[in-house]
């Protein structure tokens, strides 16, 4: 797994790159209680604001960690947005991207890197 | 802008127990507060509504009003300062109060009680300064005004608050919604009233700062009672309809426009025997005797995103009506829900809205407040 500084996590599955956020963001947000999504078919850039999360307390985006195109959404957390806070690496990915050279992956931080960073 | 620094904040006296139960602090009306505990405030506001809660509100302005002679003449002073009856007030009782200024805005909300030869008032943390230089200034002729800052202030919110605090201070269980009473305990003289701000049963507090932390740890060490931060309060009192100085009402707002006209009893209106006299009585009476322009409503957004304070309100041809004072996501009721101020054309619970989120004009329902029932024990 990769991670940004944005606290989202990256994992290679086949050709596509599966993004969600971290048990550490999810944990500083608190109870998450909607969940926005991008539509499927989307040319996205990195830095994009592409979902919005609301916890009881708050409205965070996530933003596109690569340039690439989303292909898969997760309908799930639209229904059940607690999801991110109980298997926020497991069952709460958010999106699937499509990018055209999985390099672009190395420029981010490993688990232990990623500990690291947050202290 | 810039925070402030750590060490500007004050402490509470409590706040090393904060810190030992995992409170996560923040800074709240110069204060460094518990926001959240480790339970977090989903689970925080549940439990405060299925058990009991324990909050430190001890930022709070707690003051005493005591007469230089005649308890009369402090009454009719203070009543000058509020359309409120406060004559009318019993001993032993409290009641909820708010100063007004000459343009009929809300200078603060506050609860005052009646301990037979003085009063007992407790208002707003941001505002307590400001209320004690406004008390001072109106009723140094006929009282001593006494910011007490010795003692803390503590609210235990909930079904079983009762048996908690029964549990150290027997007397308590037969106090009645808006009572007030002095207990001689062990943690010192413990001043009580049977009110809160989260909708439900429950007692504030007011021990001296000696006692709060005995106080605070034996609470805690009772059955059902769970220390609950400031996250939850704002849940717990917008699901509870209950408006948050500063975001529902401030100086601009009039009490008839924040549909707080429950507070103005019969003696202080249009026809009453002490009827105005009271800051800012012109716009209070003529907005009552005709009707405001605008007024606060519950608002229901339709989908699950929330709106939040600052979200503009629309009718559905696209008019601007008002914006959202208070909003979130209301755990018990597990639903978003909000509080604004609409054009009183379209204040009808039932009324189809529009509030804008992040671009999108999304479909919102005036709902009559509150979200959830409160339980108070009348």
């Amino acid at each position: 797994m990769k991670y940004t500084k944005e606290h989202e996590w990256m994992r290679v599955e086949g050709d596509l790159v599966v993004v969600g956020i971290t048990e550490h963001a999810a944990t500083q947000l608190g109870d998450v209680v909607f969940v926005e999504l991008p539509e499927t078919e989307t040319m996205v850039a990195e830095g994009d604001e592409v979902c919005v999360i609301e916890s009881v307390k708050a409205a965070s985006d996530i933003l596109a960690p690569l340039d690439g195109e989303i292909v898969e959404v997760n309908t799930k957390l639209v229904d059940k947005p607690a999801l991110v806070n109980e298997d926020p690496t497991g069952e709460a990915w958010f999106f699937k991207m499509k990018i055209d050279d999985l390099a672009a992956l190395d420029d981010y931080m490993d688990e232990d890197e990623y500990a690291d960073f947050i202290g | 802008m810039t925070d402030l620094a750590q060490s500007d904040l004050k402490r509470l006296v409590l706040h090393d127990l904060h810190v030992s139960l995992g409170g996560k602090m923040v800074p709240f009306a110069g204060y460094d507060m518990p926001v959240q505990y480790p339970a977090g405030v989903m689970t925080e506001h549940l439990h405060t509504r299925a058990a009991a809660g324990l909050f430190d509100v001890s930022h709070m302005g707690q003051v005493i009003l005591r007469p230089h002679g005649d308890m009369a003449a402090l009454v009719a002073a203070f009543e000058a300062l509020m359309p409120v009856d406060v004559a009318g007030l019993a001993e032993g009782r409290q009641r909820y109060g708010l100063f007004t200024n000459e343009t009929g805005g809300i200078l603060d909300d506050l609860m005052f009680a009646n301990r037979g030869d003085h009063l007992f008032v407790v208002v707003n943390a941001a505002c307590k300064e400001a209320d004690v230089a406004h008390m001072t200034a109106h009723l140094s002729a006929v009282a001593e005004v006494e910011h007490i800052t010795d003692r803390a202030l503590l609210a235990l919110q909930g079904p079983m608050a009762e048996a908690a605090l029964a549990a150290w201070v027997p007397g308590v269980a037969e106090m009645r919604f808006m009572d007030v009473r002095v207990f001689d305990t062990g943690f010192g003289p413990m001043w009580v009233s049977r009110s809160g701000y989260t909708g439900e049963d429950g007692f504030e507090i007011s021990v001296p700062e000696s006692g709060a932390m005995d106080l605070a740890r034996a609470l805690l060490s009772t059955e059902g009672v769970m220390p609950i931060g400031l996250g939850a309060r704002d849940s717990l009192r917008l699901e509870a309809g209950l408006c948050l100085y500063g975001h529902d009402i401030d100086t601009t707002t009039s009490p008839v426009e924040a549909g707080l006209t429950w507070a103005i009893q019969k003696v202080r209106r249009t026809g009453g025997a002490r009827a105005g006299d009271f800051p800012g009585a012109a716009r209070i009476l003529r907005e009552m005797d005709h009707g405001p322009e605008r007024l606060r409503v519950g608002l229901s957004p339709q989908t699950r995103a929330p709106m939040r304070e600052g979200t503009q309100l629309f009718d559905p041809d696209g008019t601007p009506l008002g914006e959202v004072t208070s909003g979130g996501f209301g755990p018990s009721v597990q639903a978003p829900i909000a509080m604004g101020y609409v054009a009183a054309s379209h204040a009808t619970p039932g009324t189809a809205l529009e509030g804008e989120v992040r671009g999108k004009r999304m479909a919102v329902t005036v709902t009559p407040l509150p979200f959830h029932p409160t339980t108070y024990k009348r």
